[in-house]
């Protein structure tokens, strides 16, 4: 088996516009990956191609090839709810689900597929909680809304949910553009207490954010991929005239 | 323009919102009244335990009629409750183009269609082929008056569901299905309730589809294969009638139909009303 998310030739559209053209990338296994570059450059479609949301959008087609464990995720006959569900993935903005309480939330991915066992459940929930750092804040709180917390706990609620599953994998698509800068510092922590148990791969806007968290990152733009590499080296000393333009704030 | 004129034309302004505010509610205000006004002697106990009396006597009641009524709105909204609401999903979260087009055009126009004529729609379909007037016929054409307002409703709400909460669920691993059952439509649900009850009131109080289906009865019911009484058909021949006494039941039964459908609009908002609110 191979670990890591290997992507091969992968092009997407939005109906007849060709928003990612031919990207190919190795995510390295229980790594954190950084995607950078400006608006619209196509990163987080990137990402949601990687667990097959690209196509949940009215319009929207892919091809080419992505193996998450070695297993393809695009093959025929493939279930894309099979690859959802080893696959989380975190938002931009926090989305808990209204109607549910804190804990229905983490719950979620779990009761809707199918576990009934009350002590699984509480089980899961205080593991995913206390891997999201929330567990010592939300304890007391477990059957308010989730909607009821502040916006940094109600990102970390949904990292909660994610990893309630505990997915493979976990896709963070600017998990902390909607956040202020202590709820930032608190993800970011968090990622790098995640780092080792599950392949991560993070987009984001903020370069300094890529530098903290990420073992290595691409810099796309207008959807291809410029250049990729160690983050620590990509910084320092980039290879490409355009990747050296925008992260020292020549454009974009 | 100055601070004053400024401050004058703000004042000016929301007092004509608020001025038409008053009139929206001033009709119901004033029917509430009138009603209270010319049928509150008649309400009583009698009223809603007992059967009319023949004509000649005095007093008697509408029990037959509370209870017909609630019987063909109940049915009613057992048939076009469940048809009505995933319809409006179907329009919602379809992804074909034409189709939803089509049905929201047909829904509009059926909403549009005058209440008389989905009568004699029931009468053809179901009153002709049983060849008697029904409780059933009259339900049929209820559920039919309900339809597009249900069907609407239902969509408007289940789109108003942010996108970013079915993402968020699809993301989970979770089946389109399971979604829409568990998480779309329970955060729609308040906004749904309010679409259906508008849709029951507004059944509750029409006349003229059932003339020709439910027909009336001045007995109790007898099945849903017989004719069933109805208070706004019983309003309507005793308001035609030519006596003072049956006069101010009508009245009576006017004033106890609108208690009727604000006391169920406001049971089924309580009974419903969750622990966290969705999309209202």
């Amino acid at each position: 088996m191979v670990d890591g998310i290997q992507v091969t030739g992968i092009s997407a559209w939005f109906g007849g516009v060709h928003v990612l053209k031919g990207i190919d990338l190795t995510m390295a296994p229980k790594a954190v990956t950084a995607i950078i570059g400006p608006s619209g450059c196509g990163k987080s479609t990137f990402i949601r191609c990687l667990n097959r949301m690209h196509e949940v959008v009215p319009g929207a087609t892919v091809s080419g090839t992505v193996l998450v464990e070695g297993e393809d995720v695009y093959a025929p006959g493939v279930d894309p709810v099979q690859i959802r569900r080893r696959i989380g993935m975190v938002f931009q903005r926090p989305n808990p689900f209204p109607t549910m309480s804190v804990f229905d939330n983490v719950a979620a991915g779990l009761r809707l597929a199918g576990v009934r066992r009350r002590a699984d459940l509480q089980e899961a929930v205080e593991r995913a909680l206390r891997q999201a750092a929330l567990w010592d804040e939300v304890k007391d709180q477990l059957d308010k809304p989730g909607t009821s917390l502040s916006g940094g706990q109600q990102q970390r609620l949904c990292i909660a949910r994610a990893l309630a599953v505990d997915p493979a994998v976990l896709l963070m698509d600017e998990p902390c553009s909607a956040l202020d800068p202590i709820a930032t510092a608190r993800i970011e922590e968090l990622i790098l207490e995640l780092r080792g148990a599950l392949t991560i791969v993070i987009v984001t806007h903020n370069m300094q954010q890529a530098a903290r968290v990420s073992e290595a990152t691409g810099f796309f733009l207008m959807g291809e991929m410029v250049e990729f590499g160690i983050t620590r080296e990509l910084f320092t000393n980039p290879r490409d005239k355009r990747t050296e333009d925008y992260i020292t704030g020549r454009f974009g | 323009m100055t601070a004053r004129t400024r401050r004058a034309v703000n004042l000016a302004m929301g007092g004509l919102t608020a001025l038409a505010a008053g009139l929206v509610i001033l009709p119901l205000v004033m029917i509430f009244a009138f009603l209270l006004f010319q049928g509150a002697s008649a309400v009583n106990v009698d009223f809603f335990t007992h059967l009319p009396k023949p004509v000649g006597e005095d007093g008697g009641g509408m029990s037959n009629a509370i209870v017909g009524s609630l019987i063909l709105v109940g049915l009613a909204a057992g048939l076009g409750l469940p048809i009505g609401i995933l319809g409006g999903v179907y329009l919602a979260e379809s992804r074909d183009r034409r189709m939803p087009w089509l049905v929201r055009f047909l829904a509009d126009v059926l909403n549009g269609v005058p209440s008389i004529v989905i009568g004699i729609f029931a009468y053809a379909l179901v009153v002709l082929p049983m060849r008697r007037f029904s409780a059933l016929a009259g339900a049929v054409a209820l559920a039919v008056i309900m339809l597009p307002i249900v069907v609407r409703t239902s969509e408007e709400l289940v789109r108003l569901v942010p996108s970013s909460l079915r993402e968020a669920a699809l993301a989970l691993g979770i089946p389109e299905w399971k979604v829409i059952l568990r998480v779309v439509l329970p955060t729609a649900r308040a906004g749904i309730i309010t679409g259906v009850m508008v849709a029951v009131a507004r059944v509750a109080g029409e006349t003229a589809p059932l003339l020709f289906t439910a027909f009336g009865n001045r007995f109790w019911h007898q099945g849903l294969d017989q004719p069933i009484a109805a208070l706004p058909l019983q309003i309507f021949a005793y308001a035609i009638a030519p006596y003072d006494d049956w006069h101010r039941q009508a009245w009576a039964g006017a004033l106890v139909l609108i208690g009727m459908v604000f006391i169920v609009s406001l049971a089924a908002r309580v009974a419903t009303r969750g622990r966290f609110s969705g999309v209202r």
